[in-house]
């Protein structure tokens, strides 16, 4: 686990860089630290393999604190990826990725195996491509090697500066998807750095949002999608992803949790008082035991109001329509829509109710989650 | 053709003794290069980690190289008394500006990101600098050594002037008793010698760009 420990940056012209950064990266996860540029994440990775160095504050690895290893020794036990590739064009692809191995004195067996061993789990053949030059291959081929390269001394932490920035498009999705099953298979503690949200979603365990040297947000990327903790939150990750993520709401956040209910046994004009109390025209009726029986409408009670004996157990109706909590807020449109009920019960399997939709629920709501965008509206 | 024929029979006359001459030739030749790359390269790391100290060094190296060669060569003399070894130190400082220019500017033409990662990856500094940057400044460190070859080679056809041998020998002695032959094997032979070691170089140069680059 690396922790940083109200880490500061102070350059010697006074440029504050990091501002109190207090951070965790969990073993076995991705980390992906995201912000404008210029707003020190770049600064924050290199502070963990110690080519910076923190002003104040402390860097833990395993809670060991890395000021007291020596910066080369770190090295060697942390990969490296970075945004230019930075491979050694005057080397071969086989002797690039032994680079590490190498520095440690790995037997030269044992670094022929790995680096095939490598090349394979980076989908590259290594008959092809062992003795070939980087400037032979493709973009993304080669950051295929960075990778291998970083993996290469079997390091727990793995630390990549915009790895895929520099690729187009294509490679840099393939890649991204890559990353993802290799991260399952090899579970290395990843540290990554990217300024494009789309990147950072796909994925990452835990997300960092940094800004000016400070973290605005940090926490699972749907928590930052679902509850942005302010504007420039919600501008980083942009309207759209935000719209995208609340696009189909369920039953259960829209519905009125406390309908107006009664129960069999009521008079009518019980019933009358409540609704004009209440200011409704319909109550939900249920049982002692909370289970959903129908409704009485207005014009139900007021059609058989003269007779004192009637309860409304003798003139509530079935509902045509029920759905349950996990139902999509789409569905129950469609089930507004089709029929020409204007109340949908939510309830549970053994048909207990714990809500109401409306067809008014569902606009309050709508209003609620886009307020209107310029003038007017859709 | 009269005198073409005549200067191959000079050739086929003397050929042992020019042989033993181009092989002095030779020798200076490399001895000053040897030298020269040895602190050329030195002062070219220096002034690629340096940037105050790459003016200075690259001013002097640069009044070196305007010093017309004979100037220099009597200048070093008045020092370092006759003989070749003189010749070698007069080598030495004319080759010393195109070595020391051109690993200068192959260090710091190394792509940053390319240190970078071998510095990130855990190579100390004279691991970066011996297993990456200095490698990939071979190209222009070879394009300098092409230079100063062709220069010394040059240069040490004049070592007779202040007692040494070489080449110059025969151009000198030929000067003195009128004989064009004489001038014509010194003077051909040293451009032969001149062409074939920047032909080779070039080559060489050729050969790295194309399997590094």
């Amino acid at each position: 686990m690396i922790t940083l420990k109200n880490v500061y940056k102070q350059y010697d012209d006074g440029f504050e860089a990091l501002k109190n950064i207090n951070l965790t990266c969990e073993d076995g996860e991705i980390t992906v630290l995201i912000g404008p540029s210029g707003c020190g994440k770049t600064t924050t990775l290199r502070l963990l393999n110690r080519l910076i160095n923190p002003t104040k504050g402390k860097v833990l690895i395993d809670d060991k604190d890395i000021s007291e290893i020596n910066p080369v020794t770190l090295r060697r036990s942390i990969g490296y990826v970075i945004q230019h590739i930075g491979l050694f064009p005057h080397m071969t692809i086989a002797s690039n990725i032994g680079v590490v191995p190498r520095l440690l004195k790995w037997d030269k067996q044992s670094i022929t195996k790995r680096v095939d061993e490598l090349l394979d789990l980076v989908g590259l053949e290594p008959e092809t491509y062992r003795s070939r030059y980087p400037s032979e291959l493709s973009g993304g081929q080669q950051q295929r090697i960075g990778v291998a390269r970083a993996l290469a001394a079997e390091p727990s932490i793995i630390l990549m500066d915009e790895p895929f920035s520099a690729l187009d498009p294509i490679s840099r999705e393939q890649l991204q998807d890559e990353l993802v099953r290799l991260q399952k298979e090899i579970k290395k503690s990843i540290v990554f750095v990217t300024h494009d949200m789309d990147e950072a979603l796909k994925i990452a365990d835990k997300i960092i949002l940094m800004k000016d040297g400070e973290i605005v947000q940090q926490g699972k990327p749907e928590e930052l999608l679902r509850r942005p903790a302010n504007d420039f939150v919600k501008n980083f990750i942009g309207q759209k992803r935000l719209e995208k993520v609340e696009e189909i709401p369920v039953a259960k956040e829209v519905m009125i949790r406390k309908p107006v209910t009664t129960y069999p046994r009521r008079g009518l004009a019980e019933a009358m008082n409540a609704m004009e109390k209440k200011q409704v025209d319909t109550l939900v009726v249920i049982d002692e035991e909370h289970q959903l029986k129908g409704y009485v409408s207005i014009y139900d009670v007021l059609r058989e109001y003269q007779d004192e004996n009637k309860r409304v157990d003798d003139i509530y109706q079935p509902f045509e329509h029920t759905i349950g909590p996990e139902t999509l807020l789409s569905d129950a449109v469609v089930i507004f829509n089709e029929s020409k009920t204007g109340y949908l019960p939510v309830i549970t399997d053994d048909n207990k109710l714990i809500g109401l939709i409306t067809r008014g629920t569902i606009v309050g709501y709508l209003g609620d989650v886009y307020p209107s965008v310029g003038n007017g509206g859709v | 053709m009269n005198g073409l024929i005549e200067f191959f029979q000079y050739l086929g006359k003397n050929w042992a003794d020019l042989l033993a001459l181009t092989f002095e030739h030779i020798v200076m030749v490399v001895i000053g290069m040897g030298i020269a790359l040895v602190i050329g390269i030195l002062l070219g790391i220096i002034s690629s980690k340096n940037e105050r100290l790459a003016s200075i060094i690259l001013a002097v190296a640069n009044l070196i190289q305007v010093f017309p060669s004979l100037a220099l060569l009597t200048v070093l003399m008045l020092f370092f008394g006759l003989g070749s070894s003189t010749v070698v130190i007069a080598l030495v400082l004319y080759s010393l500006l195109p070595i020391i220019r051109n690993t200068y500017v192959g260090l710091k033409e190394v792509d940053a990101s390319t240190t970078q990662a071998g510095t990130g990856l855990g190579m100390n500094t004279w691991q970066v600098l011996f297993k990456v940057q200095l490698p990939l400044s071979v190209p222009f460190l070879l394009a300098g050594v092409r230079i100063a070859m062709v220069i010394s080679i040059g240069v040490a056809a004049l070592a007779p002037f202040i007692g040494g041998g070489g080449l110059g020998t025969t151009i000198y002695s030929g000067i003195n008793l009128r004989d064009p032959m004489q001038i014509y094997s010194g003077a051909l032979v040293a451009a032969a010698l001149a062409i074939l070691a920047d032909y080779l170089l070039g080559k060489a140069q050729k050969k790295f760009d194309k399997s590094k680059a």
